[in-house]
């Protein structure tokens, strides 16, 4: 009898009412992902990023990263350059936000400046590679609008994919699809879509390491461009949480004395 | 049946097979269409090509740099949308709305990986210790006078896109959007790219009606090359029928006998592009010219035989027998005749450019059907269709005794006069000059030309060389003393005539660097360290929006750096020795650039142009030596062989002589016209000379007694597979694709060309030499030859 009033209430419901329903699990899943990884406060770690162009030519670039979680905001950042030589030394301050520009700042040893970057670049590629900053920023659960497309298996683990629809107007993106872990309610795969909804990269994130017990983060990450056929990976080592960093490390005169 | 009454020498072979197929003619009829269905089914397999690159062999060394290049930055396929405000200002509010709503709608073309504009050009400027990177015109609706002056001013100060995305007289603008095709599904990948452009531009014009939008770019451009092969194939083959039915009907006796013929050529076309399919040839622009060539080039198999019938089914004798003489005696000469046809088009296969070579296979295997079923169907067909007995042309053979009779009293003015014209004809051939300008590929009927024409009238050229400079070092490019030469290089380019604009990544540099000191202009310089260069080149890629990246300009891994210059229309030499130019400089002032290549698809077509020629020399002396060869052999005169060569080795000079006078430039397609006409204006040559030495032989005629048993004999038939190829050669000079029109109408000119001096010329030399002056006229024995 209660299956038969579920079958006729699915049956009678207009589309919509069932439509919301994926969009509204869609945000659930999403939200207990964001949930799951709140409050590891701060974070270091060293990034390889090696990029290959179609005729598999490489670039190799080395970096090291310190991250503050913000409550209510997009995380911040500090990137310092190391490799290639000359540009040893760049430091790169970063205020992510989930819906507005990021506010950004360079500092460059061989003018010994700082100079701010007022830019939509958001969309734009992280240093020529494949990703962009909204590939690699912290995800705000306002950043996207949810549905969830099904729940299926990949490479042996359950995963729920989620279609995400970008919020930022300049985002290069029509939407991204995303195949979220159910355990470690971290993306396995993520696929992006351009502006004319054509498949234009994916990202294969790969050798989770867990921390502080709660944490998951991923090692490696290979994002394929399919229109041009360039490829990124990047390989983050030495992860630390919690070294006790501050909002003071994050300001933009500290950028300067960064080595 | 019927005994063959004894005309002329036939053999018994030919005889006992003509008559076998007229025995059983419904079983070749069937036998006939199965063997082409079979053939024609191969034809299913042809897919429309939709690349200019089509043209070049895979090893080809230009392409394969063009391609090295592509491959170290991005491809540059291209569709340019210009926008032509009719108010004749594109800075005003107005327009650019059109050019904004233009430029974010082209986001959604598919494959697009960049748009160019001058609304999203990334403008810097400097406030305080602020870098601002962000759209020239973000938000054009909001713009007021002075700030419409200031985007103007900005623009037309901008080296990248003053003359590029934007006129110098500030009248026309263009949005460029650079495609990666994946080339996996070759046949809808463009059309859908050209078919979104297209939306666009529709919906972008019903919104501003005061724009013109015009299609562009090489996209655009293979576009128009498979809208040129199908619509040649769609247009051109159906006419070339048409033509060859009616001609055949009117000069062959009826409807009936049009029909068969364009059967029989039909079935051979059918056969000779299933054969294509199977070898996987792209149904390329030149390769749909095939069915009208072989339409032309056979139907002359399938006059001789009907001429012969018409000659023979007399009152007396039965239409079998007429059929059977007809056949038997012409299954050698026609055999011959499509020998040295098919000789002269697998001579293509010397040609450097595949859709020529496939063209002259294909079509000689269309030739070597067409006499299999010249000498099969077409018998067979005659001897069940409902035919009436022929009457006899009168008219016809009238004008021709009154003209070899003309040509005989006045020999030495006919021959003196031939002379002093083809002097004069080939005296233009200089006036010829190797100009493959493949945006002229496409005549101004078609939208891609016209799109071309209004762009290079009113906004840029349409031709760009790129040259990708290598510091052989990672991170080399930053190098102060290679960046001052990558200027210098940009400043020499600029000077010169030909170039409309350079693209340098070296302007980039030092804009940014006026920008970093507080906009001063003293600052427009390049960087003084390689380190600042480095770090003003990330700081500029670590600001640019989606789809804007240095990829097209810069390697992954900062060795290699890439010019672009847009070029005026040259010339294929002009063109190459403008590159020449241009690596001599570098050579000479650019020690830092350890290596330096200049692409582009002009200098692809440019070089592919000049050595075809080359080597359709070769291919066109090798088809000459092995058809004057078989000639001989088959005239056993010496004498009669280089009396030969005249006819046939003039037209084509004299056809190329007349394109010096009325045209001059000689493409892709006219490097094959010499070989080609060759094997087939050999066929009236060898008629002639073949019955004007039985005359003389057989029935001991005089020299003028054989001209003119020769003229009656043969001139008519020639007369008829004349016109019949100059028909279906000027239907093929209709096509809107140049190659093919100038293909044709060349071709059509060379056969002109040749009946006159196989009318003419050949008969007042075989006068000459057999029949001297000094001798006594009408002479009746066979003479010995002067040594």
């Amino acid at each position: 009898m209660r299956l038969l009033v579920i079958l006729l209430t699915a049956l009678l419901l207009p589309e919509s009412a069932l439509a919301a329903s994926a969009e509204e699990l869609g945000l659930a899943i999403a939200a207990q992902a964001d949930a799951s990884d709140r409050g590891w406060g701060d974070l270091t770690a060293a990034l390889s990023m090696t990029l290959r162009n179609a005729n598999g030519l490489g670039s190799q670039r080395e970096l090291r990263v310190q991250i503050l979680e913000i409550t209510g905001d997009g995380d911040r950042s500090l990137t310092l350059f190391d490799a290639p030589r000359d540009i040893a030394g760049t430091a790169f301050l970063s205020y992510t936000h989930a819906l507005t520009p990021d506010d950004q700042w360079l500092y460059l040893p061989a003018l010994k400046r700082v100079k701010r970057i007022a830019s939509a670049n958001k969309s734009g590629p992280f240093m020529g590679s494949e990703f962009a900053y909204e590939d690699l920023t912290s995800s705000e659960l306002e950043k996207y609008r949810y549905t969830l497309l099904r729940t299926e298996t990949l490479e042996g683990r359950v995963v729920d994919v989620i279609e995400q629809r970008p919020q930022y107007a300049n985002s290069g993106y029509t939407r991204r699809v995303v195949w979220l872990d159910q355990a470690m309610h971290q993306a396995l795969k993520i696929e992006f879509y351009n502006r004319g909804n054509a498949l234009l990269k994916t990202l294969t994130l790969s050798d989770y390491v867990q921390y502080l017990g709660q944490y998951w983060r991923a090692s490696r990450l290979r994002m394929v461009n399919h229109q041009s056929g360039k490829e990124t990976d990047l390989t983050w080592r030495d992860y630390r949480f919690r070294t006790g960093l501050s909002l003071r490390d994050f300001d933009q005169n500290t950028l300067k004395r960064v080595r | 049946m019927p005994k063959p009454a004894g005309l002329g020498t036939h053999e018994p072979r030919a005889t006992a097979f003509a008559t076998a197929v007229v025995a059983r003619p419904w079983a070749v009829i069937a036998l006939a269409c199965l063997l082409i269905a079979a053939g024609a089914y191969g034809a299913l397999a042809l897919r429309v090509t939709n690349s200019y690159r089509v043209f070049f062999n895979p090893d080809n060394p230009e392409l394969l740099a063009f391609e090295a290049v592509e491959k170290t930055f991005t491809k540059n396929d291209n569709v340019m949308l210009v926008l032509e405000p009719l108010t004749g200002d594109a800075f005003t509010v107005a327009n650019l709305s059109a050019l904004h709503a233009l430029t974010e709608g082209a986001w959604k073309i598919p494959y697009t990986s960049r748009v160019d504009s001058l609304t999203n050009f990334q403008h810097t400027a400097a406030a305080g210790d602020e870098l601002t990177v962000r759209d020239l015109v973000a938000a054009p609706a909001t713009l007021d006078g002075p700030a419409l002056a200031a985007v103007r001013a900005t623009a037309l100060a901008e080296p990248i896109l003053a003359g590029n995305l934007v006129a110098r007289d500030g009248r026309t603008a263009a949005v460029n959007v650079v495609v990666q095709l994946p080339g996996r599904d070759e046949q809808h990948e463009v059309p859908a790219v050209m078919a979104a452009a297209a939306t666009l531009v529709q919906q972008i014009e019903a919104q501003y009606p005061a724009v013109r939008i015009h299609l562009t770019g090489v996209v655009a451009m293979d576009y128009a090359f498979s809208e040129a092969a199908l619509h040649d194939a769609q247009t051109l083959v159906p006419a070339g029928f048409a033509v060859v039915f009616a001609l055949v009907a009117v000069l062959m006796g009826g409807v009936v006998v049009g029909l068969s013929t364009a059967l029989v050529v039909g079935f051979a076309v059918a056969a000779a592009m299933g054969l294509a399919g199977y070898l996987g040839y792209p149904l390329s622009p030149v390769i749909s010219a095939a069915p009208v060539i072989i339409l032309t080039v056979t139907v002359a198999n399938c006059v001789h035989i009907l001429d012969s019938f018409r000659r023979h089914w007399v009152p007396g004798r039965t239409r079998n027998a007429a059929i059977i003489l007809a056949v038997s005696g012409n299954l050698r000469p026609i055999f011959l005749a499509s020998f040295t046809t098919v000789i002269g088009f697998l001579s293509f296969n010397f040609s450097e450019v595949p859709p020529f070579r496939q063209l002259g296979n294909i079509v000689a295997f269309g030739d070597l059907a067409s006499y299999a079923l010249a000498v099969t169907l077409l018998p067979a067909l005659l001897a069940v269709v409902p035919l009436r007995e022929p009457q006899p042309c009168n008219q016809l053979a009238a004008g021709f005794a009154r003209l070899v009779e003309f040509v005989i009293r006045h020999r030495r003015t006919v021959l003196l006069g031939s002379c002093v014209l083809m002097v004069a004809v080939l005296g233009n051939l200089p006036r010829n000059r190797l100009n493959d300008v493949f945006l002229h590929y496409f005549d101004q009927t078609t939208a891609f030309r016209r799109a071309a024409d209004f762009t290079l009238a009113h906004l840029t050229g349409l031709y760009h060389l790129q040259y990708a400079l290598g510091t052989g070092a990672a991170g080399g490019i930053s190098e102060p003393a290679f960046l001052g030469e990558v200027a210098a290089f940009s400043t020499w380019l600029r000077a010169q005539p030909e170039v409309l604009q350079v693209s340098s990544f070296s302007d980039t540099l030092q804009r940014l660097n006026q920008n970093l000191h507080g906009d001063d202009p003293h600052a427009y310089q390049l960087p003084a360290t390689r380190e600042l260069a480095a770090q003003y080149l990330l700081l500029y890629e670590m600001s640019l929006p989606f789809g804007l990246d240095l990829n097209n300009q810069i390697s992954v891994d900062k060795s290699l750096l890439r010019l672009v210059t847009a070029i005026q229309t040259l010339s294929s030499s002009q063109a190459i020795a403008f590159n020449e130019r241009a690596l001599d400089w570098l050579q000479s002032h650019a020690p830092h650039a350890k290596t330096a290549v200049g692409t582009g698809s002009i200098l692809m077509f440019s070089h592919i142009g000049q050595r075809n020629i080359h080597s359709m020399l070769v291919g066109t002396s090798v088809a000459l030596v092995l058809i004057s060869g078989l000639l001989l052999l088959l005239l056993r005169s010496i004498k009669l062989g280089l009396i030969s060569l005249a006819p046939n080795l003039l037209p084509p000079a004299l056809g190329f002589g007349l394109w010096g006078v009325f045209n001059g430039d000689i493409t892709l397609a006219l490097a094959v016209v010499t070989s080609m006409t060759l094997g087939i204006i050999i066929d009236d040559t060898v008629h002639f000379l073949v019955k004007y030495q039985r005359a003389r032989r057989t029935l001991g005629l005089s020299a003028e007694n054989a001209v003119r048993e020769t003229y009656r004999e043969v001139a008519p038939a020639m007369l008829c597979t004349s016109l019949i190829l100059i028909a279906g050669f000027a239907v093929l000079a209709l096509s809107h694709f140049e190659l093919n029109a100038g293909m044709g109408l060349l071709t059509a000119i060379v056969i002109g060309v040749a009946l006159l001096l196989d009318l003419a010329l050949l008969p007042t030399l075989l006068l000459f030499f057999e029949d001297p002056p000094d001798a006594p006229a009408g002479h009746l024995t066979h003479r010995t030859p002067p040594a």
